[in-house]
C-alpha cells in the first residue's frame, strides 16, 4: 500500500524534470515534495505511535527508500529520517523524543547528524571535534566535514570528544545543537548526486546538558547501532536505483539500433544485461538481510550483515553504473539522460557511511 | 626488440624532458595537474610553443613540417608531456585529418590547410557520429548533394568533442544513396563559419561543455574541398581511425594519475595510517600499475613492428581507457567522503575561493564521471574487441 502510493506520487510529479528543477533551487529540496511525504506518512514511518509515527521497522523503511531510490529522490529523507531520527529514536530520552520525532513525522523539522571530520574518512570514532565541560554544559569546538544537508536542518546532531584521544572508542559523546546557535558557521555545497551537504565549523558553540543524546563519553555503540541502521536503508535505497537503471538499460538495448538491429541482440551486450541482472537481484537479497538482521540484539550479527550487505551494494551499484552507461554510449554520459543520474548517486552512496574497503574490514572483524 | 632505449632516445627523452620543462607554461600545467577547466587559448598556446619549437607534428613527414620521428620517440615525446601536465595536443587537425589529407588530399588542401594546422590557426573537428550512427558508423545519413561547383550538406553530427572552437571539420557525408552503405560515403572539410552551421552544447555528467550536437541546413561546401575521391571516404576515415588508437593510450598521462593517486593515498589516513599502507587499497594500486607497465611495453612493440598502426591497436584503447578509467576510480576512493562534494565553480581557474576538504578532492567524482566517455568514444571498447576478433583472432 505505502509503496504503490510512494511509486504512484514520484511517478507522477517527480519526473526527471521535475528533479531537475529541484536540485536547481537554492536549498536542493522542495518544501512541497516534503509535505507530500509528511502527509503520505513516510517521514514517521519508523517512529513509535506515541511520536507521531507509525511504529514501523527496519523492513517499512526498506520498501520506501526502494521507492526514493527508484525515483532518485534528493529530498532530505536519509539525513533527517533515517539517520537523524535513527539516532534520535534509538538514544533519545523520552522529553528529546517527545520534542523532536513528531515535529520530524510532520515535515516541520529537519535533522542532520554531523558525524564526519576531515581526518575521519568513515570511521565513526575518529573524532577531535572537542566537547569541555562548562557548568552545567559543554562548550563545542571542531570541523564537521560532508554533513548532508547540513545547511537545511534545524537540528544538527554532532559526534564531539568528551574524553581520551582523537581515535579513542570510549570518551565520544553526541550533541544536539540548534543550527542557528551562535558560533556555528555553515558553508554549502553541492554533492554530485544532486543533493546538498556541508562543511560545519563550531567555534565555542554553547550547549546545555539537555542536549547531550545517550550518553555522555559513551555513544559510539549508539552511533554504530543509528548508522547500521541508517546502511541498510541507504541498501534499499541502492536497490531501487539498481531496478530502475537496469530497468531503463534493458529499454535502450531494445530500442537502440545499429547495424539494422537492437543493440540487445547482440549476445555481447546480453550477458552483460543478464550480469546487472544478477548484481540487482544480489543486491536485493542482501538489503533484505540487512533490514532484518539490523534489528537484532546480536552486536556482531549485526555488523556482520550490514557490513556484508554494503559491500555487495558497493560492488554491485559500481558494476551496474558502470554498464549501464557504457551500454547508453555516448547519451550515458549526458546530464541530460536519467540514467547518468542514477549512475551518480549509486556511486555515493558507495562513499556514505563506509565503501567497500571499510566495510571490507567490519566484516572480518566481526568474526 | 631491446626493451632498452638506445642512447640515442634516452638523449633524445633528456632533450624533451628539458625543454618540456621550461618552456610549457607553469599556469596550463597547474591546471591540467588540478583538474581545471582548460580554455581554448591554453590548448592553442601549447601548441603554439612546440610548432616554434619544430616538435608540433611528431608523426607527419618533414617535407610537410612534422618531425619524422621513430615510434620510439614519438612516445618518448607524448610520455614526456603527459608526465609534465602539458594538455594533450587537440588531435583532430594534427593526428587524425592531417595524415589523411598528406596521403589522400589534393595538392591545394595540402598547401593550404597542412600550414594551418602546424600552426594552430585552424582548429578542426571530427565529423563521423551521427546521432542514428554511433558504432554503426557506416550507416550515417548526413547528406551532401553536388551542385556544380559545391556540395549542399544537410544533417546532424553529434558528440562532437570541443566542437565550440573549430573552424574546420573533417566531415563522413553521404554522396551517394544507392550504392552499398560504405560506398556512398566521402570525406568532406568543413568550414565551420559557413551560413547554415549550428553548434549546440551537450552537458555532460561533470556539468561540462565539451561535447555538442552539429547541424547543417544547406551548407554549401566548395568541391574542391572533399578528399580523394568521392565515395571512398570510409577508406580514408578506416586510415584515420588506426591513427586516433594508438594516440588514445595516454600512457604518460596515466604515469601522471597514477604519480598523483600515489601522492593522495600517501596523504590521506584510514585507521591513522597513510591510505597507501593499506594492503587492501594499495594492491589495487599495484594492479593498476602492472597493467599501466605491460600496456607501455605493449605500445612500444605495436609501435616498434610496423609503420602503420594495424588492428593491434585496438588493444592499446582497451587497456588505455581501462586504466585511466581505473586511475579515476581510485582516485575517488582515495579522498574518500569528499569525494561527494561537486562544485564546477571551483574548476575555473580564476576561482580562489576556499577547498572543501583538500584540494584534490574538489575534482575526483566529476573527473570520473567524465572519463567513463573514453570507453565510449573512438569507436567503443565494444568495437574494438568486434575488431580484434574479426581481423586478428579470425573469428
Amino acid at each position: 500500500m505505502l509503496r504503490d502510493s510512494i511509486r504512484k506520487y514520484i511517478g507522477k510529479d517527480y519526473g526527471f524534470d521535475a528533479r531537475k528543477g529541484i536540485i536547481a533551487s537554492a536549498r536542493g529540496f522542495s518544501d512541497r515534495v516534503w509535505a507530500q511525504f509528511a502527509e503520505m506518512g513516510l517521514l514517521g514511518v519508523a517512529f513509535g505511535n506515541a511520536y507521531g509515527g507509525f511504529g514501523g521497522t527496519a523492513v517499512d523503511t526498506l520498501l520506501v527508500m526502494t521507492e526514493l531510490g527508484r525515483g532518485i529522490v534528493v529530498e532530505p529523507y536519509f539525513s533527517t529520517v533515517v539517520l537523524g531520527g535513527s539516532l534520535v529514536d534509538l538514544g533519545g530520552s523520552e522529553a528529546q523524543k517527545q520534542a523532536i520525532l513528531p515535529e520530524v513525522a510532520q515535515g516541520k523539522l529537519l535533522l542532520a547528524a554531523a558525524l564526519g571530520e576531515p581526518n575521519s574518512r568513515y570511521e565513526l570514532n575518529s573524532v577531535e571535534t572537542a566537547a569541555k565541560r562548562d557548568g552545567a554544559g559543554f562548550v563545542l569546538n571542531g570541523h564537521k566535514a560532508v554533513v548532508l544537508h547540513g545547511a537545511s536542518a534545524g537540528k544538527l546532531i554532532v559526534s564531539a570528544r568528551t574524553a581520551g584521544g582523537a581515535r579513542d572508542v570510549n570518551g565520544i559523546s553526541l550533541f544536539l545543537v540548534e543550527r542557528e546557535s551562535a558560533g556555528v558557521q555553515v558553508t554549502q555545497y553541492r554533492t554530485i548526486d544532486g543533493m546538498r551537504a556541508a562543511e560545519i565549523k563550531l567555534a565555542n558553540v554553547a550547549v546545555g546538558a539537555d542536549s547531550v543524546l545517550g550518553a555522555v563519553d559513551e555513544a559510539l555503540p549508539l552511533l554504530e547501532r543509528g548508522a547500521e541502521l541508517a546502511i541498510s536503508a541507504l541498501c534499499a535505497e541502492a536497490v531501487g536505483a539498481m531496478e530502475a537503471l537496469n530497468t531503463a538499460t534493458l529499454d535502450y538495448l531494445k530500442t537502440r539500433q545499429q547495424f539494422g538491429r537492437p543493440i540487445g541482440s547482440f549476445q555481447a551486450l546480453q550477458h552483460r544485461a543478464v550480469d546487472m541482472m544478477i548484481h540487482c537481484e544480489q543486491s536485493r537479497s542482501m538489503a533484505l538481510l540487512a533490514a532484518v538482521k539490523v534489528q537484532s540484539e546480536d552486536r556482531l550479527e549485526r555488523r556482520r550483515s550490514v557490513a556484508a550487505a554494503k559491500i555487495q551494494i558497493g560492488r554491485s551499484g559500481r558494476a551496474i553504473s558502470q554498464e549501464a552507461i557504457q551500454l547508453h554510449g555516448g547519451m550515458g554520459v549526458s546530464n541530460e539522460l536519467a540514467a547518468g543520474h542514477y549512475a551518480k548517486r549509486l556511486t555515493m552512496i558507495n562513499a556514505t557511511l563506509g565503501d567497500v574497503d571499510y566495510h571490507a574490514e567490519r566484516f572480518a572483524s566481526a568474526g | 626488440m631491446d626493451l632498452n632505449y638506445t642512447k640515442e632516445e634516452q638523449a633524445f627523452r633528456e632533450e624533451v624532458h628539458a625543454f618540456v620543462r621550461e618552456n610549457l607554461p607553469e599556469d596550463i600545467a597547474d591546471k591540467v595537474m588540478r583538474h581545471k577547466r582548460l580554455v581554448k587559448d591554453d590548448w592553442v598556446r601549447w601548441q603554439k610553443i612546440l610548432y616554434k619549437k619544430g616538435w608540433i607534428a611528431p608523426n607527419w613527414p618533414k617535407e610537410y613540417g612534422g618531425c619524422a620521428w621513430t615510434p620510439i620517440q614519438q612516445h618518448i615525446f607524448e610520455d614526456e608531456c603527459g608526465l609534465a601536465g602539458a594538455p594533450r595536443l587537440i588531435p583532430f587537425g594534427l593526428v587524425m585529418v592531417a595524415p589523411v589529407i598528406i596521403n589522400f588530399g589534393s595538392t591545394w588542401q595540402k598547401e593550404h590547410y597542412l600550414p594551418r594546422i602546424l600552426s594552430s590557426e585552424d582548429w578542426w573537428a571530427q565529423g563521423y557520429t551521427e546521432p542514428g550512427s554511433g558504432s554503426d558508423l557506416a550507416s550515417l545519413k548526413t547528406r551532401a548533394v553536388r551542385e556544380g561547383d559545391y556540395y549542399i550538406v544537410n544533417g546532424q553530427k553529434t558528440w562532437t568533442t570541443l566542437g565550440q572552437h573549430a573552424d574546420m571539420m573533417f566531415c563522413l557525408v553521404r554522396t551517394d544513396t544507392t550504392a552499398k552503405k560504405q560506398e556512398g560515403i566521402s570525406f568532406l572539410l568543413i568550414d565551420m563559419h559557413s551560413p547554415g552551421i549550428s553548434v549546440r552544447p551537450i552537458i555532460t555528467l561533470d556539468e561540462e561543455h565539451e561535447v555538442n550536437d552539429v547541424f547543417f541546413d544547406d551548407v554549401k561546401v566548395p568541391a574542391q574541398n572533399l578528399v580523394g575521391v568521392e565515395g571512398r571516404g570510409w577508406t580514408y576515415a578506416k586510415f584515420l581511425l588506426g591513427h586516433e588508437r594508438t594516440g588514445i593510450a595516454r600512457v604518460g598521462e596515466s604515469k601522471r594519475e597514477l604519480l598523483q593517486l600515489k601522492a593522495i593515498a600517501a596523504k590521506e589516513l584510514r585507521n591513522g595510517r597513510p591510505l597507501i599502507a593499506d594492503p587492501r587499497f594499495r594492491d589495487r594500486v599495484t594492479q593498476v600499475e602492472v597493467e599501466l607497465m605491460a600496456l607501455e611495453i605493449t605500445l612500444l612493440r605495436v609501435l616498434s613492428a610496423r609503420s602503420k598502426p594495424g588492428p593491434e591497436a585496438s588493444i592499446l584503447k582497451i587497456k588505455g581507457t581501462e586504466i585511466q578509467q581505473a586511475l579515476t576510480e581510485l582516485t575517488m576512493e582515495a579522498v574518500g567522503p569528499y569525494a561527494l562534494q561537486f562544485r564546477p565553480e571551483a574548476r575555473a581557474a580564476a576561482w580562489h575561493g576556499e577547498a572543501v576538504g583538500p584540494e584534490y578532492a574538489g575534482a575526483a567524482a566529476a573527473v570520473y564521471f567524465n572519463y567513463r566517455k573514453t570507453s565510449i568514444y573512438g569507436g567503443s571498447n565494444e568495437i574494438q574487441r568486434n575488431i580484434i576478433s574479426q581481423t586478428v583472432l579470425g573469428l
